[in-house]
């Protein structure tokens, strides 16, 4: 999705140039559109089949993760809990950058999935592989039941759903301390070595590149998506719910589908956290984690499948160097920045690179 | 109405009311197949809504509406355009930030049922992508194909509506004032395209224009306050003094 | 207890929870109904009256009636800045901007009252004469909770008389009901919404102040009681002043019941309700299509 925004940003720059150019050339001959006729279409169309193929760019969160794991051992553990906090966000991104369901209670697949995987780890059943596919069908099922009950409505009863089905998860996991452990959280997980091979051990080499593969496998499939059919549609859904009806889409089924997905893949993300700390509190479902997220693709950029990858890092290495030492002053920079990324700088860290780009290439 | 050939849409006692307010009572329509149709009628008349019912925008209050013969009342909007019914919007309803080649391919891989696929790349679909070029090109637009919709002048964009109703293969078409607020100067392609379509579609205009709806339609519909007014043939409906006096009476005589 | 004092028990301190949540969300209500805006942070008002009240009592020595005064002009006042510099931007705005000024403006507060107060709620001591029990006869009520239930009650009252017979009060209902008539036929929406912004946020204000013994006041009170203004004026429906009134009757006796009768099942219950209650409406009790 970045190279089509990318691409159709230039052919915007491309276009505004040749209309400079062609107010001049108008000026004498009054043949202004004539000039950008033959060689477009097949442009247009090039656009469009090239968009799906992997640009050089994309390499790059994977050169610098597998960079990291050599360079940095001693922070592979942060490294992990960077990882699927990455996978959460682009959940988030599939149904908020594209579908453009905005949800404030995104946690709830998040700790769907914790609290799966964990419950079996606890219970006997360790091997992470199967919990972690356990975690996404347990998230993407509660995603699909409370989809069809909630994305049939729009806009602030929509926010508040979200926000509500979130909070009666957590407090059904409050209450059900039995189960859960409560406040106390879940423990005593006991997570087998990946393969039967890999155990996870104390420095997080093998939670990282667990997570560190997943996130690729999660990262490999929401491409896909998004450069289909079905994702072009959802962007349409974005653009017009209004517009997709009347071009016969069904519109419903097409939110719940992505709806359940983007819930499967954040219980994925949930999942690793419960099997890479071995414990999963009630804050796995809590609005603090909702709005978390959404702070962590926002700052990255929305609706650009790379958000997550920059937005993720950036908070959780933030969160890492300054929330340590003191909490308190930290909510209140992010709570700032926050504002001041409402007020000037939309798009995020990928909307303002794309910016400078637009600029730069305007200049030139 | 006979028995004989099914028209391309009808409807039978159309009602439909927003609390006190009636914007449908009791509408027996049938549009001909292959006709050329105009629904006429003062403001807030009812025709958006009229349809906006037909369409499935919002279900009808009562009475029933078939498609092709066949009774489409309870099917949903994208039922509907699947079984051949297409419609352009009164204020132009497009994917304001996707470029026009992305519009019309949108409907089209709709119609050819690939936009519910999940994996297989979009840009990979030749027969998408070709039948949305060659939509375009039939009407002109392929030049305008790589801009985004919201950068292009407002009479393009009416065109591009009419280009992705087109690319449905629409059995039945409801223009809703399709050269509405576009200068003169542009309406003339807007109306040459609608001259230009298809015979054996039906199409159904909404105009205000009625140097345009005498221009365009074989037939007319008068609606006022949600009730049919007479029907008939263009002389009939400039002979018609009921007419004159509800519809010509509120404008001024063109 | 036998029933019938375990129903008065509920009623009783249902309808005192049920004037706190009034107090605190109408101006929600009418901040998402008339302004378009989603303002999550809108408790962060409710709190500050809160501890601006109490601060001036505990720690200053003001009398009760003067501190509640103070509280709720200052941060009518403050809100007033807030409006002015930050929510009049994104007004009729995108939704998800809305929902991260305000997450923004939730976390700023949330560390500002931890900075300044430290982490622990606020003790709230309610004076002398309105300490103690007060007899009925058949039941002896806590006398600051009757009188939180009655100072609601003339509050409310007060509230709805002036929006009835004054012309500002006419002005707001006019744009409420429909909003570019009523800047058609010449009115300032600009003033209107500050003042009816500074209006609501005075009355959250008023409502964490009095409230303070039954929502405590401390730093997360934005955070954790938000979803229950949002619970009140979706179900009373966005942009309404009465229904809030009535969906926090519902839900402030509702909560308090469940919570009474099934404490194991907690706040569950509301939850359910509310989405049950949002899909059968989903504009609310008394919100329009």
């Amino acid at each position: 999705m970045m190279a089509r925004n990318h691409s159709r940003s230039l052919i915007s720059v491309a276009d505004g140039l040749r209309e400079l150019f062609s107010l001049a050339a108008t000026a004498g001959s009054g043949g202004g559109a004539a000039r950008r006729t033959p060689s477009q279409m097949p442009n247009a169309v090039d656009v469009l089949r090239r968009s799906h193929r992997l640009r050089p760019l994309e390499t790059l969160p994977w050169l610098v993760a597998a960079a990291a794991f050599f360079l940095l051992p001693d922070y592979l553990a942060l490294g992990a809990q960077i990882l699927l906090a990455v996978l959460f966000a682009l959940s988030l991104d599939l149904i908020l950058g594209y579908a453009g369901i905005v949800s404030l209670g995104h946690a709830a697949f998040f700790g769907v999935g914790a609290y799966a995987a964990g419950l079996l780890a606890v219970h006997g059943w360790g091997e992470p592989l199967s919990g972690l596919v356990v975690a996404g069908i347990a998230a993407g099922l509660i995603g699909m039941l409370s989809g069809a009950v909630i994305l049939r409505t729009r806009g602030l009863t929509l926010l508040m759903l979200t926000l509500m089905i979130a909070a009666m998860l957590q407090e059904a996991a409050n209450k059900a301390g039995a189960i859960t452990g409560g406040t106390d959280g879940l423990q005593g997980m006991q997570v087998s070595p990946v393969f039967g091979l890999f155990r996870f051990d104390v420095f997080g080499h093998t939670a990282y590149v667990y997570c560190l593969t997943v996130l690729f496998l999660g990262w490999l499939a929401a491409r896909r998506i998004v450069h289909s059919p079905f994702g072009r549609g959802l962007i349409g859904i974005r653009e017009s719910e209004e517009r997709m009806r009347a071009i016969g889409s069904p519109v419903f089924r097409r939110r719940l589908v992505i709806y359940a997905i983007s819930a499967a893949l954040a219980g994925i993300a949930g999942g690793l956290m419960a099997q890479t700390t071995q414990f999963v509190a009630l804050d796995a479902l809590g609005f603090e984690r909702s709005g978390t997220v959404l702070i962590m693709l926002i700052l990255g950029g929305v609706g650009r499948l790379y958000g997550a990858f920059i937005g993720a890092p950036l908070y959780m290495i933030l969160q890492d160097r300054f929330a340590q030492q003191d909490p308190v002053y930290w909510y209140f920079w992010i709570g700032l920045l926050l504002v001041l990324v409402v007020v000037f700088a939309r798009g995020g860290v990928l909307g303002i690179g794309e910016r400078l780009v637009r600029r730069r290439s305007r200049r030139s | 109405m006979t028995a004989g050939e099914a028209a391309a849409l009808e409807t039978r006692g159309l009602c439909k009311s927003f609390g006190a307010l009636a914007v449908a009572s009791d509408i027996n329509f049938r549009l001909e197949r292959a006709a050329r149709h105009a629904l006429i009628g003062p403001n807030g008349a009812g025709k958006t809504s009229f349809l906006d019912l037909v369409t499935g925008r919002f279900p009808p209050s009562a009475g029933r509406i078939l498609l092709g013969g066949a009774d489409v009342t309870a099917l949903a909007q994208e039922q509907r355009v699947k079984r051949g019914l297409a419609r352009t919007f009164q204020i132009t309803t497009l994917f304001r930030g996707l470029s026009v080649l992305d519009n019309v391919c949108m409907a089209t891989s709709e119609r050819l049922g690939r936009a519910g696929d999940l994996f297989r790349p979009a840009g990979s679909r030749r027969d998408v992508i070709d039948g949305a070029y060659a939509s375009l090109e039939r009407l002109g637009l392929a030049d305008d194909a790589p801009r985004v919709v919201r950068e292009l002048p407002y009479g393009r964009q009416r065109l591009v509506e009419i280009a992705v109703a087109l690319s449905l293969k629409p059995e039945v078409l409801l223009l809703d004032e399709p050269a509405a607020g576009v200068p003169s100067a542009e309406s003339g392609i807007i109306v040459d395209v609608i001259e230009s379509l298809p015979s054996e579609i039906a199409v159904l205009i909404i105009e205000h224009d009625m140097d345009l709806v005498f221009r365009l339609a074989s037939r007319i519909t008068v609606l006022v306050q949600g009730k049919v007014l007479v029907e008939g043939t263009p002389q009939e409906i400039a002979a018609n003094p009921a007419v004159r006096e509800v519809y010509l009476g509120e404008r001024a005589p063109t | 207890m036998d029933a019938v004092s375990i129903f008065i028990s509920i009623a009783f301190h249902g309808l005192a929870f049920a004037m706190v949540l009034y107090l605190v969300s109408v101006g929600l209500s009418v901040t998402m109904g008339l302004m378009g805006f989603v303002n999550l942070a809108h408790g962060v008002f409710a709190a500050a009256g809160g501890y601006v009240m109490l601060t001036l009592m505990n720690g200053h020595g003001v009398a009760f009636p003067l501190a509640l005064a103070v509280a709720c002009l200052a941060v009518a006042a403050g809100s007033v800045i807030l409006e002015r510099l930050l929510y009049r931007r994104l007004y009729g705005g995108d939704e998800l901007d809305q929902v991260l000024l305000s997450i923004g403006l939730i976390f700023m507060s949330v560390a500002t009252a931890k900075f300044f107060w430290g982490p622990l709620p606020q003790p709230m001591h309610p004076p002398a004469y309105l300490g103690g029990q007060v007899d009925l006869g058949f039941r002896s009520f806590p006398t600051y909770r009757s009188f939180l239930i009655i100072a609601g009650a003339v509050v409310v009252s007060l509230l709805w008389l002036g929006l009835e017979r004054t012309r500002f009060g006419a002005t707001l209902r006019a744009a409420v009901d429909n909003r570019r008539m009523a800047q058609s036929i010449g009115i300032d929406t600009k003033r209107l919404f500050t003042l009816a912004f500074a209006l609501g946020s005075g009355l959250a204000a008023l409502g964490g102040a009095l409230g303070a013994e039954i929502l405590a006041i401390d730093p997360g009170y934005a955070l954790e009681q938000l979803i229950y203004f949002l619970i009140v004026v979706a179900v009373g429906g966005l942009g309404s002043i009465r229904g809030p009134f009535f969906a926090a009757l519902l839900v402030g006796t509702a909560d308090t019941a469940f919570k009474y009768l099934q404490p194991e099942l907690g706040a569950f219950f509301i939850y359910a309700m509310t989405l049950a209650l949002l899909l059968w409406r989903p504009h609310g009790l008394f919100g329009r299509a």
